[in-house]
């Protein structure tokens, strides 16, 4: 089970109201890339990983990234908050207000809603690992183009860190995919 | 109880520690012989425990289900701001 701590990982503040900037940072939300999919990515693979530090590995990334999850959702939230109507349809968020007003939905930069297409489960540790160590990178870099965009520096100091993130998590698959290619050269009989 | 500066002071301490606590975490898991890493996670919980029952004492529920424990007979949990309110 899992158990709820009443506060962010990571602080959350943001100098303005940025509807812009929401609605190209809530890709890490509903997107392909985005934390929703990594969190439920790596809890559904622990079932099928054969080894203890495969599967520690997976519940504790994917228990972090829901934390992600949170701190993505603060941001776009603590952006939105206020808005006008004219202020959502001149940053491209008129059909969001249609659907949605201003709740949080999963969705990419351009409003279309998650899918589980967006993440797999082969059975296979090798396909499973790199597939997460690929999803990491991708990760990685749509923080760089979401800092490339940002024009409020509070908020690219938290996504800063959660581009660093990223890139540990990486180093953490990476140790764990050598591990069970050991584990799995050692099982072999000739 | 009141969230207010030396509530947020502690909670950016919890937040730092916690941090360490879940860095070591990661890295044991898959370096599960450092014996290094297991004092400094084992330092970094104690130490979270302490700051995370001082928090409880002074400012309010930070975990549900019986993780923690509510002061006083109004239940807080449900009253306290939420961490994207905050």
């Amino acid at each position: 089970m899992w158990v709820y701590e009443k506060k962010l990982q990571y602080p959350v503040n943001v100098s303005r109201k940025n509807v812009h900037l929401a609605k190209w940072i809530i890709t890490q939300y509903g997107g392909p890339d985005g934390e929703l999919a990594a969190s439920l990515r790596y809890l559904n693979q622990r079932y099928s990983m054969p080894t203890e530090r495969g599967k520690a590995t997976l519940n504790d990334i994917g228990t972090e990234e829901l934390a992600h999850l949170e701190i993505v959702g603060t941001l776009v939230y603590k952006l939105t908050k206020d808005a006008t109507v004219a202020e959502l349809k001149a940053a491209g968020l008129g059909g969001h207000y249609a659907d949605h007003d201003r709740a949080l939905f999963y969705v990419d930069a351009n409003g279309h809603p998650w899918t589980a297409e967006y993440i797999q489960a082969k059975g296979d540790p090798i396909a499973d690992l790199l597939e997460n160590m690929a999803v990491e990178q991708k990760a990685r870099a749509t923080y760089n183009w979401l800092i490339n965009l940002s024009d409020d520096p509070q908020v690219t100091d938290v996504l800063r860190f959660l581009r660093e993130r990223e890139v540990v998590h990486f180093q953490r698959f990476g140790e764990t995919l050598n591990y069970i290619q050991e584990f799995m050269d050692s099982k072999k009989c000739f | 109880m009141v969230v207010n500066n030396s509530c947020q002071a502690l909670l950016c301490r919890i937040q730092q520690v916690e941090f360490v606590a879940l860095e070591l975490n990661l890295y044991l898991n898959t370096h599960p012989c450092d014996q290094r890493a297991i004092e400094k996670f084992n330092r970094a919980y104690q130490e979270l425990c302490e700051l995370k029952n001082q928090y409880e004492q002074q400012c309010g529920p930070l975990m549900n289900f019986g993780f923690g424990m509510n002061k006083g007979n109004t239940w807080l949990w449900a009253q306290q701001p939420w961490p994207w309110e905050m």
